[in-house]
């Protein structure tokens, strides 16, 4: 078997799997739904997950040690995820194949040939890590002082950086690049140490905004399966949306047909992962390159050449992924996968400016701080942020949360969607409840976001815990917000219409939304005056009352003056007459002439913010379907002390 | 109508029927059964907020027995229809006795008009797993409700409506009795081997539940709630849509002129 035919079956099989665990991920008790298989072991394997979590919050979440796995091959390797594993990668290039199959040889060479912005994926790489890293500097400044065993830590995490940086190191021969980053690293941990109560550098982390592997799973999960599910229902009876998705499917599909274009045009110009691994394959044992300086030139190894690592003249080491198209295509077996630099002349990875890297690094650095320049992490914060239940406080969340859709994917409900602008910029594509999409609200009996979260974002948490049971029964239940009744909008509370679906629905017991009645009067263009009137049969002076309005079981009368001690059921009505139920005869029969009042019974609802959940089915089942009556934000939230509205109330939730 | 007082739901199930004539005198040979359930709720069977899966089991496969060509377990549910069908256990239930468990689908609604109704008029009404059916069972657990009283025979066949039904909680007993007319069922179960007299129809706790002891067998749907209304602690007379029903003619409310053991 050739390499290549090698390559193809690892492509479709981690293909076929990604896409196999996108399907499953869904919950029941189907062999083809979430019954153990490791669905997210792609976004385990991704390195840049491991690293842009471990930089943000010191600490590597369980399972991201494959990406240790990953990291260690590419070093011996070359770049073999992007070719051999990367279901993004294969996608691009089978629509690469596809649309350039009947290009001429000199076209295919010609696209393939080395662009110098290929070196902006290694810039994207550089901002989107520092706005990760931005804390870890004045964190690895003052470890010593806060908590000296993580000084371990920071050595490992420098030991990464220091060959990442390394990578970078004599680019060019005549370009140092480590003292400008010396004294960036030391003018950030000065502002960082020098202002941390107002913590200057803050971080998140943005990696998954353009990292292929969340990019990936995210287009699957929230735009392909939806649309192909659509047709055939056997994913979801229900169809399933999820809010702005059209622009992840705008991203997604047009990254794929820029393929028609410069095949992997994603992978050479924008894949942050890619870049990593380019910095990483430079250290590589084994790589690509001549066997002999001199060759006929005759391109053929660039005509299918996926990286543009220009393998004919001076191969750049860090752009190629090991399709090993080249030594197929070499006529004269000139191409080999070798220990020894390339015959031809070899660069570890394109030309990479100091100024390009200082520009990306303080850009990133800055770019949190500025994004929060607007309050939302502070007393802008937005009410309509609402996380799933087990969300971290914000800023550890936003500094481990890759945007992957995982958690928007397994919901039941369907009630978890993608942020758009809720939690700021830096909150794009990360998870919202929006509680007018889906089934019905935050189901109170799940937890199935918190156990599929790869990265911890969302911690795993119990039934028990979630209700406030067990061993959680002394501090109270996860809250994610809180129920407001918003009574100009609300039936019986502005429309003398009887409803509390809020409080039926209300699915914590006893329940959070309770009622307290109220005998409304009946608005009557005159007084209603009894002409005659029998036990149960009154007989009124003028046709003032819609016949039948009154019997729906809701209407009730009592005499007027004197007034009649109990409201009487009433049960049959004309324009000018009212039967009350024979339950409840008069005591004595009603005199003429006396005025009868009629009234609607109205349950109105309250909410009781000691037992609110904020699971929000009360918003989602509210009949006023536009903007609902009754509506849950965030405030009192178990993750966020500051926004309670119980003072004094005990919860464990956030010792976590 | 027969009553079965027994602490255990199965027991009592086939006691009644046998007082009734056994299943064979309600499902023939090749008959086609609907169980509607009452499967509202993504909770687990203990909690009562659902039927319990053992009497869907048990019906189901009484059916079968009785020779029943097809019998389909459905609603429509209130939270997620999946969750709703597994935590209730009574997809599994339903399956292992030999039953389909039909999960609605948007395309399974149909606008339906109730002639003479008021409310039912052009409503998406679960009309696609009732094709072909010959056979109607409403098993329902007897609850708490609060804004129409009690939550039983009669109000489950609210998990046949689709769209944005809870409008029609404005008039929760008018639309109780279009419901009761709309659906003729060959039977209806009630059980009220626990009742849950608070906090209904959601329940969540098991302090919630009260055993009773008693499960209804009826061909009077309105009978079965009368008595239903007694483990509430209620009157029938309390409940508006009991009368609107009988009024309709969907059945008698005064349960003791029918028919009617108590055993």
């Amino acid at each position: 078997m050739s390499i290549i035919s090698a390559r193809r079956i690892s492509q479709a099989f981690f293909l076929v799997l990604f896409l196999w665990f996108c399907i499953v991920t869904s919950s029941g008790e189907k062999w083809r739904q979430l019954r153990g298989w490791p669905v997210n072991w792609l976004l385990e394997m991704d390195p840049l997950v491991g690293l842009g979590t471990l930089l943000g919050t010191h600490e590597l979440h369980k399972g991201l040690l494959w990406g240790l796995a990953v990291i260690i091959l590419t070093i011996l390797l070359g770049r073999f995820f992007c070719s051999w594993i990367c279901p993004f990668g294969t996608i691009h290039q089978i629509v690469g194949f596809l649309g350039r199959r009947k290009e001429a040889l000199f076209q295919k060479i010609d696209s393939n040939r080395f662009n110098s912005w290929q070196s902006v994926k290694y810039w994207l790489l550089v901002f989107l890590l520092s706005g990760a890293a931005a804390d870890f500097i004045g964190f690895s400044a003052t470890i010593s002082r806060d908590d000296p065993r993580r000084v371990w830590l920071v050595a490992g995490v420098v030991c990464i950086a220091t060959v990442l940086l390394l990578a970078f190191y004599r680019l060019k021969d005549q370009k140092n690049m480590m003292i400008p980053l010396a004294v960036a690293v030391f003018f950030a941990s000065f502002l960082n140490v020098v202002f941390r109560e107002d913590q200057l550098l803050q971080h998140s982390l943005q990696t998954g905004l353009l990292d292929p592997i969340p990019l990936a799973y995210r287009s699957i999960n929230l735009i392909v399966l939806p649309m192909v599910d659509a047709s055939f229902r056997h994913l979801s009876p229900t169809p399933r949306f999820y809010q702005g998705a059209w622009f992840i499917g705008a991203l997604f599909f047009t990254s794929i047909l820029l393929n028609l274009k410069i095949p992997r045009f994603y992978c050479r110009f924008i894949c942050p992962l890619g870049a990593l691994f380019g910095l990483l394959s430079r250290y590589a044992i084994w790589r690509i390159g001549k066997t002999d300086a001199k060759c006929a030139e005759c391109l053929m190894c660039e005509k299918n050449c996926e990286g543009a690592c220009s393998p004919s003249g001076r191969m750049i080491l860090s752009e190629c992924v090991l399709c090993f198209n080249c030594i197929k295509a070499c006529q004269t077996k000139q191409i080999a996968y070798q220990k020894e630099p390339s015959a031809g002349g070899e660069l570890p990875v394109p030309d990479l400016s100091r100024r390009g890297f200082m520009i990306s690094f303080f850009s990133g650095v800055a770019a949190i701080p500025i994004s929060r320049t607007s309050g939302v992490m502070a007393a802008n914060w937005n009410p309509g942020l609402i996380r799933p239940p087990g969300t971290l406080s914000e800023k550890d969340f936003l500094s481990r949360c890759i945007k992957c859709g995982q958690c928007m994917r397994i919901c039941p409900t369907n009630v978890i969607q993608p942020a758009i602008l809720e939690g700021g910029i830096e909150g794009v594509w990360t998870p919202v409840l929006n509680f007018r999409i889906g089934k019905s609200g935050c189901r109170h009996t799940c937890i199935a976001c918190s156990h599929l979260c790869p990265t911890g974002a969302i911690r795993p948490i119990t039934l028990d815990e979630r209700m406030g049971k067990g061993i959680f029964s002394k501090s109270d239940p996860i809250r994610i917000g809180t129920a407001f009744i918003d009574r100009g909008r609300c039936f019986p509370w502005s429309m003398d219409k009887p409803c509390i679906v809020c409080q039926e629905n209300c699915p914590v017991s006893p329940k959070a939304i309770f009622t307290k009645i109220l005998f409304s009067t009946l608005r009557v263009p005159a007084p209603l005056i009894i002409s005659s009137a029998d036990s149960t049969r009154v007989m009124l002076g003028g046709a003032h009352l819609v016949p039948n309005r009154l019997t729906t079981g809701d209407y009730f009368c009592r005499l007027k003056n004197p007034q009649d001690p109990h409201e009487r059921l009433i049960i049959e009505n004309s324009e000018n007459h009212i039967v009350i139920s024979p339950k409840f005869p008069w005591k004595s029969l009603p005199e003429t002439g006396k005025e009868i009042e009629v009234f609607i019974r109205l349950q109105q609802p309250y909410v009781d913010i000691e037992r609110c959940i904020g699971c929000g089915i009360c918003e989602h089942e509210c009949p006023v379907s536009g903007k609902r009556a009754i509506r849950v934000t965030a405030e009192n939230e178990s993750r966020n002390k500051t926004r309670t509205l119980l003072p004094g109330k005990s919860n464990d939730h956030d010792r976590f | 109508m027969c009553v079965a007082k027994d602490p255990d739901r199965i027991n009592a199930l086939k006691r009644a029927l046998n007082a009734m004539g056994g299943i064979e005198a309600w499902i023939r040979e090749g008959d086609r059964v609907l169980l509607k359930v009452n499967a509202a709720f993504a909770t687990p069977p203990n909690l009562s907020a659902t039927t319990h899966p053992d009497l869907v089991y048990e019906l189901a496969s009484l059916c079968r027995k009785a020779g029943a060509k097809k019998v389909i377990v459905t609603d429509n549910p209130i939270n997620d229809p999946l969750s709703c069908f597994s935590l209730t256990g009574i997809a599994k239930a339903a399956l292992s006795a030999g039953a389909e468990v039909v999960i609605p689908k948007e395309h399974y609604f149909k606008p339906m008009t109730l002639s003479g109704g008021k409310l039912i008029r052009e409503w998406p009404v679960l009309y696609e797993p009732f094709a072909g059916i010959n056979k109607v069972i409403g098993v329902a657990p007897v609850k708490d409700h609060q804004r129409s009283g009690a939550s039983m025979s009669m109000k489950n066949w609210y998990g046949i409506l689709g769209g944005r039904r809870n409008i029609f909680h404005q008039n929760i007993h008018d639309i109780i009795k279009e419901l009761a007319i709309l659906v003729k069922p060959t039977l209806v179960i009630l059980d009220g081997t626990f009742t849950m007299i608070t906090n209904g129809p959601t329940g969540g706790s098991l302090s919630d539940l009260k055993k009773t002891n008693r499960l209804v067998v009826s061909s009077d749907q309105v009978a079965a709630d009368s008595f239903g209304a007694t483990l509430l602690g209620k009157d029938p007379g309390d409940l508006p849509f009991i009368a609107k029903a009988e009024a309709a003619g969907a059945g008698r409310s005064d349960y003791r002129s029918l028919e009617f053991k108590m055993i």
